[in-house]
């Protein structure tokens, strides 16, 4: 018997737009000591599926259908006050977002005591001593100290840390991930799917992961299960499941996956957007989009189809009934055409557009009766980059590292503290408010946010002529007109959406009309800051294609600001590496990405998960967090988390070594 | 800590000369002495000897900033900001119209006010937050409906209506309590218990919908998912972790006026007779003394001061993450 | 010869301003969706219906003219009375000059108080007196009373249920057009609040105002309603020109404090550094006086400058509208704290947000960015302040009038009518008619201003829209 089954489940949701029916008749189990992944794309309805697993639904939602036995006992028959009983004891949960997730005024020993006080025999400094067994094996470095402190003393690792060993606390069955790694960054996303997997392996739990990234799945997963639109459309084991996968969507989630060689190609995209679930589907929920689909495929609700290894998927392509003709449908759609016109996309380096050197942003730390300047957080410190029209300089660190704050210093959004940024030669740092006004139709910037970038009072036409009106690109009221229906045009919108306002469109579109804008005053320069990180793998596609384009047709120069390493491979020429404040190494992206010189750059690589998982490199997990930029280490910032740290790191900071071409490292293993 | 209250009563002081420069121009510069003088011995033909002596009197037959006639620090002594608006902050308020010395008065009617002002005060806090709680438990069914439509009548009704009324039912019709008046000692139970549940009802309807806002607000936080997540009962959920959360809006709010409590009610002690600095305020702003007003104002600043200071300084029992340096 | 107040002057701008909003909100969905849903409020429609019957007694209050003198023989006509009126004073003449000697209960036909007359024989007596002009019309008031008062009732609510069914008519026909129904299917619709806006809620508010009203307006003819004052006069009248004093603190007050908040708040969140600090500086000080007391000492100054003006004013009226206006900026000056610490905590978010930092980017100039970015995001917070303010302020202006330090004791309020009738609980027999009809408008005044309140900001404020689609949808679900 599985430890987990899910039989038919059914949850709905009541919205102002009509009910949403977020889980609709979802099956699956889940073994003991197995992992078994909801896999799927924001609102899919995988996180309603597990908030109903654990009865814990926001107060618009109700569970309507279906069957979550645990160890064969029905938990939906269950009343509340046995259900407290279950949650915490036989099933524990983790949420995505450790920094809201802890209760801030309660330390963290508490909030794990309390886990052990209600569900174990186990009271004051009993479960006291086994919370700290708890912390201490969850990797928490001095836990006796770390069990009195408070959730706001502690960084984003430690916090979701804290979560699992208040997860482990009432030793359950059944651990619920949800997201568990979304809000960390990727060295301590690494630490923590390493300690997921080995907890899970050591105390032979189940797990029900849930997660966007295939890459993680594949690290942490023996079964997966893809959900699109509320319901499963495909389950098999994680070996199957990445050698062949089969519904038309898994094909298409793959696909759209930025991957090194795909570099000189277009990205596929899905076509469209997810529909909505207050929608009573009569056919395929994912015909609509699907390249494949046929009449059959809307008007009929595929069933499942089972192959002989266990791996089901619910399309009629696989329905044995209709081999000859799903057949030919999987024939015409299997070719999956990839452009390689390399060529036009890297021009040759020439005088370079944007020059920095040596840029410092310090923010004072005041102190004191009267407010001193006690210290400084250096968020940038000495930055030098160099960048070429028609090239993509990826910016690549963590968060925490400086890389926004560097490219807001570099468009003089911020007034750099010292260094220098040159345009074209011309220095921007010393230049007066009214001449930089006339410079800034040339440097532009698109922000990672789709729903905070632009004015929701503001229609869709006149965010985009903003621009052109405060820098008086285009002269009178129908030039502007006309060059705002071609820019819509231009980023994939209609001509027609100008009049609409932001709350209209989805983020990937939102994402367009920010292109659109910034491209309004054709700059020459596009400052993108992490431009897709807030979309759906699918919609990153589009934009990652939609940004090549615009820089082959335009000869735009971009400054990449990331820490998603599979869209540098994908999108970059050049890269710099970040680390608190400092470029530790840049070079080409064949360089850096082939072979890393600097610890951390080698750390963050690795850290990487990777779809195949034999062909990943063995993940070098770094130990700790990144320090606060206010108080760095001595010596070179990385030497306490360094794998190969050496006495004089801790001494100086490393010089610049230069390794030919555009490639540096500051690291003492080269000097 | 010690730093930042340094600080903080550092920042305090150019506050309290904004309040001083506010009431010396609203007091003498809008109008002069020569135009209240006027105003209080009647607007028809009055003597400027009348004027003149009337301004003897209270003092303020001085220059306003600067005296010529006087001599060495004089010149800037003996004038009325000095005399008037200076010396309040060594909390020398001079007399009053009737001649009583103002810092005396203040002193020995604070008593009452707070005799009257802290019950209600501790009481309407406990009352208050304990509705909202049970609103809060039962949200979304019809107690919390009726509490919320019974909150939102009673915050519609005039305040003059529940002492008028209250005053009216219980002492004139039922005779429980007397109607108004004070003594000293235990005595004071007997005239301080109606004004006392008066005030605190009239309160009840804002505050309770107000922390019962904040708690819905604390509800829908993720911690609580968590807390409900370790299978913790809800009323473990409720006390544990949201009264403790939520009590950091609430000290905002409620921190801030316990120094004032000391300035006692207007409206209950004048209704009821009860000789507390309230009643003081409203006598003097009836009998239009102004020096009585503008020591009321000053008071009334340093106290809201202090209490800013305190609701600081409660945060850091409330909020671990608040350190105050 | 029509004459303008100062406050009425601001009345009337008002009004432009909520016509030229009106406008501008139709031009833009987004804000529209938002009204829409304070019309699918019942409660809060409820309380617009309450509410608007307020507004028109106080807009009627608020069309002031002096009246012609009569000509006196031999005298051409070409002198004013001093005497300022109102439309609504027109309306209510019956009311305004029926004055009796002193107090009288409601509906009576004799005085309250025993007075001595001489009977037919010659000898005297203590009775109670004949109304001048409550119940005058009677012949025996014994007698024929209560068929009096029946039949007015009973020609009062017919003339309501009429009214009631004409204003129905025109919702259902106004419904069927729109829907393209038959009129039963209209009227079965409205019923069962099928309809996005709220008509069930309006129409049976206004069945129950009508049917209060009518048999009031019925009676008003041949008696005092509410009975009247010490001075004779009607407590009707009383009250209902108290709605225009209380709509005018509630609304001008806010009308006059907004400029400064709105603008302060947002400059000093939006540039920082030293004119938040003296910003800051200025809204802690003017805090930190208590604002009773605050009020108390600039109403006495203002009295005093008005009081020693007397040639300022050309009528009594004036000087009492003068000293409104004044207690409005007042009570604007001492309230506009809070609503611009709340719009500056809200820029210091907005300056952060992407969208800024774009336009930033374009480098468009601090104010444009104030005026098209920041002022528009902020709107919701101001509409939301403004509406909840209002029914603090109807309250607060009893308190101060009872106080001393609120309206001129001329100008009929809540307030000044409380204030004179304080004592009337402690005499025997009780007068009480008076400060329940007082207390009993205010309390209806407020409460729709509340309810109204609560509408608008589920409507706009964004975090609590959130909640109220959770709690409807759990309301459903249950």
């Amino acid at each position: 018997m599985s430890l987990l089954r899910v039989e038919g489940l059914r949850t709905c949701l009541l919205s102002a737009a009509g009910i949403v029916r977020a889980v609709d008749d979802v099956s699956f189990d889940v073994e003991a000591g197995e992992t078994f992944a909801l896999l799927g794309e924001s609102g899919c309805g995988k996180s309603m599926t597990a908030l109903s697993l654990m009865r814990l639904l926001p107060d618009a939602g109700s569970i309507v259908g279906g069957q979550v036995l645990l160890d064969g006992r029905d938990l939906l028959a269950l009343s509340e006050a046995e259900m407290r009983d279950v949650r915490g004891r036989e099933m524990a949960m983790i949420f995505q977002e450790p920094a809201t997730s802890l209760n801030p005024v309660l330390s963290v020993g508490r909030q794990i005591v309390e886990v052990l006080e209600r569900h174990t025999p186990m009271q004051g400094t009993a479960a006291r001593r086994r919370a700290l067994e708890l912390v201490d094996a969850v990797g928490i470095p001095d836990p006796a100290r770390r069990l009195d402190e408070f959730p706001f003393q502690l960084s984003g690792g430690m916090k979701q840390r804290v979560m699992i060993a208040m997860a482990l606390a009432g030793d359950p069955r059944l651990l619920i991930a949800d997201e568990p790694t979304t809000a960390l960054d990727v060295t301590i996303q690494a630490q923590v799917l390493g300690l997921l997997g080995q907890l899970q392996r050591d105390r032979n739990m189940g797990m029900l992961l849930i997660s966007h990234d295939l890459g993680i799945v594949s690290q942490l997963a023996q079964r997966v299960g893809v959900m699109y639109a509320g319901e499963l459309v495909e389950v098999a084991a994680r070996g199957a499941f990445f050698a062949s996968p089969k519904h038309p969507y898994t094909h298409k989630l793959f696909a759209a996956l930025p991957r090194p060689e795909r570099r000189g190609g277009t990205l596929e995209t899905i076509p469209g957007s997810v529909p909505p679930l207050t929608t009573i589907f009569s056919g395929c929920r994912f015909a609509e989009r699907c390249p494949r689909a046929w009449a059959r495929c809307r008007e009929e609700v595929p069933a499942w189809h089972v192959a002989s290894d266990g791996h089901a998927v619910r399309c009629h392509l696989y329905d044995p009934e209709q081999a000859g003709e799903s057949g030919r449908h999987r024939a015409a759609a299997s070719v999956a055409p990839f452009s390689t016109d390399t060529g036009a996309t890297s021009p040759p380096a020439g005088a370079p557009l944007l020059e920095v050197a040596d840029l410092k942003m310090h923010f004072p730390i005041r102190k004191g009766v009267f407010q001193r300047v006690a210290g400084q957080v250096k968020a940038v410190d000495g930055v030098s980059l160099r960048l070429t029209l028609g090239r993509t300089l990826a910016l690549v660190g963590e968060s925490g590292c400086g890389k926004t704050t560097a490219g807001k210093a570099i468009l003089q959004l911020l007034r750099p503290t010292g260094g220098s940024v040159r345009f074209e030669g011309e220095e921007l740092t010393a230049l007066p408010p009214a001449r930089l006004r006339a410079l800034r139709a040339d440097m532009q910037i698109v922000f990672q946010d789709p729903y905070g970038s632009l004015d929701p009072r503001m229609r869709v036409g006149d965010i985009i002529e903003e621009g052109m009106a405060a820098l008086d690109t285009a002269s009178g009221r129908a030039a502007r007109d006309r060059r705002i229906d071609e820019l819509l045009e231009r980023v994939g919108l209609s001509a027609g959406m100008r009049g609409r306002y932001p709350h209209e469109f989805s983020g990937g579109q939102r994402q367009r009309i920010a292109i659109a804008r910034a491209l309004a005053v054709a700059p020459r320069l596009l400052v993108c800051d992490e431009p897709t990180s807030a979309l759906d793998v699918s919609v990153q596609a589009q934009i990652l294609n939609l940004l090549k384009e615009l820089q082959a047709s335009l000869g735009l120069a971009y400054l990449f600001i990331t820490h998603n390493i599979a869209v540098v491979e994908y999108l970059a020429h050049e890269i710099a590496v970040m680390y608190l404040g400092r470029i530790v190494e840049r070079g080409t992206v064949e360089e850096i990405l082939q072979d890393p010189k600097h610890p951390y750059t080698e750390a963050l690589l690795s850290a990487v998960p990777r779809l195949d998982a034999e062909g990943q490199r063995p993940v070098i997990v770094l130990k700790g967090d990144m320090p606060s930029p206010a108080n760095p280490p001595a010596g070179c910032h990385f030497h306490p988390r360094c794998p190969r740290v050496m006495p004089q790191c801790a001494r100086a900071y490393p010089a610049e070594t230069l390794l030919g071409g555009a490639r540096s490292v500051r690291c003492f293993l080269y000097e | 800590m010690l730093a930042y209250i340094v600080r903080r009563l550092l920042y305090a002081l150019p506050i309290l000369i904004g309040v001083n420069l506010l009431t010396f121009t609203l007091f003498f510069v809008v109008n002069t002495p020569d135009d209240m003088a006027r105003m209080q011995l009647g607007i028809k033909r009055v003597t400027p000897e009348a004027i003149q002596k009337w301004k003897a009197e209270r003092g303020y037959d001085q220059p306003l900033l600067y005296n010529e006639a006087a001599e060495g620090a004089g010149k800037v002594t003996r004038t009325i900001f000095f005399e008037k608006s200076v010396k309040l902050f060594v909390f020398d308020f001079g007399r009053a119209d009737d001649g009583r010395d103002i810092g005396h008065e203040i002193k020995t009617r604070m008593g009452p006010s707070l005799a009257i002002a802290v019950p209600v005060f501790l009481l309407g806090l406990f009352v208050t937050v304990s509705f909202a709680l049970v609103l809060a438990f039962f949200r979304a069914t019809y107690l919390d409906f009726w509490g919320v439509v019974a909150c939102v009548a009673m915050m519609s009704i005039s305040s003059l209506f529940y002492i008028i009324g209250g005053q009216y039912l219980v002492s004139k019709i039922w005779h429980l309590v007397p109607i108004s008046g004070y003594a000293g000692g235990l005595d004071a139970a007997r005239f301080l218990i109606l004004p006392v549940l008066i005030s605190m009802v009239a309160g009840i309807g804002s505050s309770t919908r107000w922390y019962r806002t904040i708690f819905l607000e604390e509800i829908g936080k993720d911690y609580v998912r968590t807390a409900r997540a370790k299978g913790l009962s809800e009323m473990a959920v409720l006390f544990r972790h949201v009264l403790k959360n939520a009590m950091i809006p609430i000290l905002t709010g409620v921190v801030v006026v316990i120094p004032l409590l000391f300035m006692g009610s207007l409206l209950v002690e004048s209704f009821f007779g009860i000789p507390g600095l309230g009643s003081y305020t409203i006598d003097a702003i009836n009998a239009q003394d102004f020096a009585v007003v503008r020591a009321m104002v000053f008071i009334g600043s340093v106290l809201y001061i202090v209490g800013l200071l305190l609701t600081d300084l409660s945060y850091t029992l409330v909020d671990p993450r608040v350190r105050l340096q | 010869m029509p004459i303008i107040l100062w406050t009425d002057a601001l009345v009337f701008l008002l009004i432009a301003c909520g016509i030229g909003s009106g406008f501008y909100i139709g031009r833009r969905e987004y804000l529209l969706a938002s009204w829409r849903r304070v019309g699918e409020s019942r409660a809060g429609m409820a309380a617009l219906t309450v509410l608007a019957a307020f507004i028109v007694l106080g807009l009627l209050d608020s069309l002031h003219y002096r009246p012609r003198l009569e000509a006196v023989a031999g005298q051409p006509a070409n002198g004013y009375s001093s005497e300022v009126r109102s439309a609504l004073d027109a309306l209510l003449l019956p009311l305004r000059s029926g004055t009796e000697k002193t107090y009288s209960a409601p509906l009576a036909t004799h005085l309250y108080a025993r007075e001595t007359v001489e009977l037919p024989d010659g000898t005297q007596a203590r009775v109670f007196p004949r109304l001048r002009h409550g119940g005058a019309h009677l012949q025996d008031p014994v007698e024929e009373w209560a068929r009096d008062v029946s039949w007015k009732v009973a020609r009062g609510l017919a003339f309501a249920v009429l009214a009631g069914l004409t204003f129905a008519a025109i919702a259902v026909q106004a419904a069927a057009l729109r829907w393209g129904v038959g009129w039963p299917a209209a009227w079965r619709r409205i019923r069962r609040g099928e309809t996005q806006f709220a008509w069930n809620a309006v129409l049976a508010t206004l069945a129950v105002l009508l049917l209060l009203g009518g048999p009031v307006a019925a009676l008003a003819g041949g008696y005092h309603v509410f009975g009247t004052d010490k001075v004779g006069q009607d407590v009707l009248y009383l009250t209902l020109k108290s709605i225009r004093t209380g709509l005018v603190i509630g609304t001008i007050t806010t009308l006059a404090m907004l400029p400064f908040a709105v603008a302060l708040g947002i400059v000093a969140g939006y540039l920082g550094g030293w004119v938040d600090d003296v910003i800051q500086y200025l809204y802690t000080t003017l805090n930190s006086i208590p604002g009773v007391l605050l009020i108390a000492a600039s109403v006495l100054m203002m009295q005093v400058v008005i009081d020693t003006h007397p040639d300022w004013f050309a009528t009594s009226a004036q000087r009492a509208d003068a000293r409104l206006l004044a207690l409005c900026f007042i009570l604007g000056v001492t309230s506009w704290t809070g609503l611009c610490r709340l719009l500056r905590a809200e820029t210091l978010k907005l300056r952060e947000l992407d969208y800024v930092q774009a336009a930033q980017a374009f480098g468009a100039s601090a104010t444009g960015i104030m005026g098209r970015h920041i002022l528009p995001n902020v709107m919701h917070i101001v509409l939301i302040a403004v509406v909840m303010d209002f029914s603090g302020l109807v309250l607060a202006e009893a308190v101060l009038s009872y106080i001393g330090i609120g309206v001129d004791p001329s100008t009929i309020s809540f307030g000044t009518m409380i204030n004179t009738a304080r004592l009337e609980l402690a005499r025997e027999p009780v007068v009480w008619w008076s400060l329940v009809a007082a207390f009993a408008f205010m309390f209806v005044l407020v409460l729709a201003a509340n309810l109204f309140s609560d509408a608008v900001r589920d409507a706009f404020d964004p975090r609590i829209a959130g909640r109220r689609i959770a709690a409807t949808a759990q309301g459903q679900a249950a």
